[in-house]
């Protein structure tokens, strides 16, 4: 997410959404996105939206926000209802952040509790909460499986303790590790580590100590970004100083092909460009929504939410957001509502960055000479593509962007 | 207030006709404007700094593209003269323009700033003026600063003309110190015209302007017998005859006339609308009974240098080609036609008299007709024969030869270079740098050193002025005129990217410098074109053989590491923009150039630093 919101237009007050993008609701998977705007401290290198206790005043309380956020359910429920269809319940739910286990273990249970009484939970329904390694314990854990989670994503971004150093973060290099062992131990079945890499003084061998520790966890699911540093970020700052000298392209493509080589070896498969999982269970169906164009409401400040070609974000300051719901109004600030072409091109860019590739349907006649090109340029997989799917190669995963212009050109 | 001048056909005998020579900025303008008010033909209300000098790029640049001129009456000792102050061209470019209006005239004020002593253009219209047997009478401006050294250039202009120290006269014109003085030495020391007064009309044409409201307004000084309205004219040079609708004077704007008499300088217009019509040089006279033979010097203006003018937007080109055709109504020696580049688009080869020439037709177009505008490396014109005898000439790289070459032959130019003496190495090594051969030194002053070379034309008009420039502080100034040709070792290098040639960054170099320009532009390039997503080569190459490589690696990622809820909308955006850009780029074979990699890559390195090319005065 961005520190800057998308400018659209002006979303209707009571968040109506047009027919069009209600018609076929429930037919796509349906998630829930609940944003927690709460952090004990922010990190330098992170532009979320999120708030420590010092900078929120009155209204941006766990409570004022619990309360703001069932509103918001209902709200949805609301219009999602006005098709005059079953309301969907929810295939996954994704608690995120800010850092959701400051919550502690009630908490969670009762933000799942309000998606419980709101839109309701499908039957095997995925629902992940992430995690930062410092605020959790076996306690945690446990009484959030109880509650009704099923799936762990704990933020690991290093362990190498200087580079965690430089991205700010609290916990100790083999917090992370400890964490989803507990967490698995309590009973998660699926539970995820996220890499950055690229982090300024961060040498091959940091990266490999960090894969090493994340197979050794023995989780089923890891994330690796390379690290984006944010404008408006103190990072940003300090590399704008000169204090922190960025890795170039070259040195984090390497890095990445380190991670999916190590990963591949260890039996994770790589499913989308950024994440990897051992087995098609451990995937994460709620961000698979995402790339495959499903619908999903993203509840709490500056939460995005998809529906039906309609996108549209909430007020970010956690005052403001509750403040509007408690007049009976929608908290979205803005919204588009995408036309045909938009909706491909985003469709070519979301699901060619998953290994399922795009089907060769979205492309216009242009789009499939160009992609039968990037296949003789080794960017796209020649057995996919006979067989009618764009499918990025190891190579064409690192130019997936640039794959992208050239199929929407 | 009416005067003596305000009627025509005045008798010869009270009649001056005279120009200023002097560098830009030395002060013409100003004097002008002071004599327009001593004379007071212009009153205060209508008087406006520099009237003279009319375009606004003019005004701007303090250079006169087109000149202007102006009837004067004076008087001394009671006796009325009339004065033609004929304003010339102030460069290089415009010698043959320059030429002709020295031509109208049998006097010169050769003006030079008392604190900066005379410069090369100064010089080398100094010399023409002499040539044409014109009166110099030498003025030094400006001798009211603080730094003027009017003793030390008093000597300096002495050595030069050849005159007494105490004949240089001593104005201010900004104050108007000593300028009846001048008006004074004109009348006593510059001679009366001389023609004949019954014979048939003859009339040299030595400006034509075109004007939106009147056609084109020819301006003329008659040599012999009288020109009178309502009659048919005829062109000498084409024999193209035009109705006679009106002849006049100028004083300071157009007045009207009975006609113009033996030795006087005035307009006429004939409603043709184009100045090709109204040649420089050329001679007027009457269809019937008209002269036989026409006045001597008339040349058809050759373009020297060309260059291709590309629109940035591809959807300029038509207006490009309208604004060149009501350039060309303005301008008898540009030449343009049609030219398709591969790297380029849709664009006009251009001919240009000289790199000021192409410099103020190219800040023109994008001024007054609001154009984005790439031009290709200027380039001269070549004489290449063949082994089978076919002679070519090639004023376009892309038109160079592919079979066996037998001989080229290229324009050389004499060039002067005055400049402090503590630049003379600097100079040297830059001229010897660009093949040029030293005819003489001359010292014109202690501290003053006037350089004459000869050297290939392609070479000066390839950023010489700007190094120049910048090896000498600014303060070298430089002239030349063409002087023939010789034959050169000369090949054509040709750029490759991805094994395409690049047309608009092919050049004709000398065979010594095919090297350093083909590793000049490849690693240009390499820095400005971006990392494709495969390896790009790019050569340079003289016919079939690879003189030069560099290459741009693959980019190796290009993709956005996260990509969830929120990150989409704004993704899209970046992707529009992205697309956006993309059709902004020229594609040469697969590979995507950003047109600003073409302009980067087509201007020279100084002009890329200070982005003043055009700034011709000597000094800063």
């Amino acid at each position: 997410m961005s520190a800057l919101p998308p400018t659209g237009e002006q979303p209707p007050e009571r968040g109506t959404l047009p027919t069009t993008a209600l018609a076929g609701v429930g037919q796509r998977p349906f998630g829930i996105y609940v944003h927690v705007p709460f952090c004990a401290t922010r990190c330098g290198y992170c532009d979320f939206n999120t708030y420590t206790a010092d900078e929120l005043a009155g209204g941006g309380s766990f409570r004022g926000w619990l309360d703001a956020l069932r509103a918001e359910l209902d709200l949805g429920v609301r219009v999602l209802g006005e098709h005059g269809g079953p309301v969907p319940r929810a295939d996954t739910v994704f608690v995120g952040g800010g850092t959701p286990s400051l919550l502690g273990g009630s908490g969670l249970a009762e933000v799942l509790d309000a998606v419980r009484s709101s839109f309701g939970l499908r039957p095997g329904a995925e629902v992940t909460t992430e995690a930062n390694p410092e605020s959790t314990s076996p306690e945690l854990f446990a009484s959030a499986l109880e509650a009704g989670y099923t799936r762990i994503s704990l933020g690991m971004q290093s362990a190498a303790e200087h580079v965690l150093r430089v991205l700010d973060r609290r916990h100790t290099p083999g917090r992370a590790v400890a964490a989803a062992r507990e967490a698995m131990s309590e009973g998660f079945e699926h539970v995820s580590l996220d890499l950055i890499y690229g982090t300024p003084g961060e040498s091959t061998d940091d990266l490999r100590t960090s894969l090493e520790a994340v197979l050794d966890a023995g989780v089923d699911h890891v994330s690796a970004y390379s690290l984006i540093v944010e404008d408006g970020t103190a990072m940003a700052r300090r590399v704008r100083r000169g204090e922190l000298p960025m890795p170039d392209e070259d040195v984090l493509a390497a890095d990445y092909e380190l991670v999916d080589s190590v990963l591949s070896k260890a039996g994770f498969d790589w499913y989308e460009v950024s994440n990897w999982a051992r087995g098609e269970a451990a995937r994460c169906g709620h961000n698979l929504g995402y790339w495959r164009g499903g619908d999903w409401w993203g509840a709490g400040p500056g939460a995005h939410s998809h529906v039906g070609g309609v996108r549209w974000w909430n007020l970010k300051y956690p005052a403001r957001y509750a403040a509007a719901l408690s007049e009976g109004l929608s908290p979205a600030v803005g919204r588009e509502v995408l036309g045909a072409e938009d909706q491909r091109v985003e469709r070519v860019m979301l699901e060619l960055r998953l290994s399922e590739g795009l089907a060769v349907e979205a492309l216009d006649e242009a789009g499939v000479a160009e992609a039968w090109r990037a296949v003789a340029d080794g960017l796209l997989r020649a057995d996919a593509l006979r067989a009618g799917r764009c499918v990025l190669t190891d190579r064409g995963r690192l130019l997936a962007d640039g794959v992208v212009r050239r199929l929407i050109a | 207030m009416s005067t003596f001048a305000d009627t025509t056909f005045t008798s010869p005998e009270r009649i001056r006709n005279f120009c200023i020579i002097a560098h830009i900025d030395h002060g013409k303008s100003t004097l002008a404007d002071r004599v327009l008010q001593l004379t007071e033909v212009l009153d205060e209300r209508a008087y406006r700094d520099q009237y003279l000098d009319r375009m606004d790029l003019e005004r701007e640049r303090g250079i006169t593209i087109k000149s202007q001129n102006v009837r004067l009456p004076w008087q001394i000792d009671g006796e009325d003269y009339v004065l033609h102050l004929i304003d010339t061209p102030g460069h290089v470019d415009f010698t043959y323009e320059v030429s002709r209006s020295l031509a109208a005239c049998e006097g010169a004020i050769l003006l030079v700033d008392a604190a900066q002593g005379i410069e090369a253009q100064t010089l080398a219209n100094l010399y023409l003026a002499m040539e044409h047997d014109l009166e110099i009478i030498p003025v030094l401006n400006k001798i009211d600063l603080p730094a003027a050294e009017p003793d030390r250039y008093a000597a300096e202009l002495a050595h030069i003309i050849g005159c007494s120290e105490s004949d240089v006269l001593r104005v201010s014109a900004k104050s108007g110190e000593g300028v009846a003085d001048v008006l004074d030495a004109v009348v006593l020391n510059v001679p009366a015209p001389v023609g004949e007064q019954d014979a048939p009309a003859r009339a040299m044409i030595f400006d034509s302007v075109y004007d939106t409201y009147r056609g084109v307004i020819t301006y003329i000084r008659v040599v012999d017998g009288k020109i009178t309205p309502r009659e048919k004219i005829r062109m000498m040079s084409t024999g193209a005859t035009h109705e006679l609708l009106e002849v006049g004077i100028i004083s300071p704007d157009q007045k009207p006339s009975e006609g113009l008499g033996v030795g006087e300088v005035g307009y006429l217009i004939t409603g043709v609308k184009d100045v090709r019509q109204s040649r420089v040089g050329d001679t007027v006279t009457f269809a019937k009974n008209g002269a036989d033979e026409p006045l001597p010097g008339y040349r058809d203006p050759i373009p020297m240098v060309y260059s291709g003018l590309y629109p940035i937007e591809g959807s300029d080109y038509p207006v490009l080609r309208d604004a060149l055709d009501k350039l060309l109504l303005n301008d008898a020696a540009l030449t343009y036609e049609p030219e398709t580049s591969g790297a380029l688009g849709f664009g006009f080869r251009c001919g240009f008299l000289g790199l000021l020439h192409l410099e103020i037709t190219r800040a023109r177009l994008e001024r007054e007709y609001n154009l984005n505008l790439i031009s290709t490396a200027p380039n001269v014109v070549y004489g290449v024969t063949l082994q089978d005898g076919t002679e070519l000439e090639v004023t376009n790289p892309s038109d160079w030869p592919e079979g066996k070459i037998q001989e080229v032959r290229e324009p050389i130019a004499k060039c002067t270079v005055i400049a402090p003496s503590e630049f003379v190495g600097a100079i040297m090594e830059l001229c010897q740098s660009r093949r040029g051969r030293l005819d003489s030194m001359d010292y014109l002053s202690e501290s003053r050193v006037e350089l004459r070379y000869t050297m290939p034309l392609a070479e000066i008009v390839f950023d010489f002025f700007d190094h120049l420039k910048s090896r000498t502080r600014g303060y070298a100034s430089m002239d030349y005129e063409e002087a023939g040709t010789q034959a050169s070792d000369l090949v054509k290098v040709d750029i490759l990217l991805q094994h395409e040639a690049v047309d608009a960054f092919s050049a004709i170099v000398h065979k010594d410098n095919a090297y350093a320009y083909g590793t000049k532009m490849a690693s240009k390039l390499r820095e400005l074109i971006p990392r494709q997503q495969f390896e790009v080569p790019i050569q340079a190459a003289v016919g079939s053989r690879i003189i030069a490589r560099e290459t741009i690696r693959a980019m190796r990622k290009d993709v956005l590491a996260k990509c969830y809820g929120g990150d989409i909308s704004r993704k899209r955006k970046l992707l529009e923009k992205q697309k956006e850009g993309k059709k902004k780029m020229k594609t040469v074979g697969r590979v995507e150039v950003p047109q600003e990699a073409f302009v980067a890559a087509l201007s020279t390195d100084e002009s890329a630093k200070e982005d003043s090319k055009g700034d011709s005065k000597g000094k800063k």
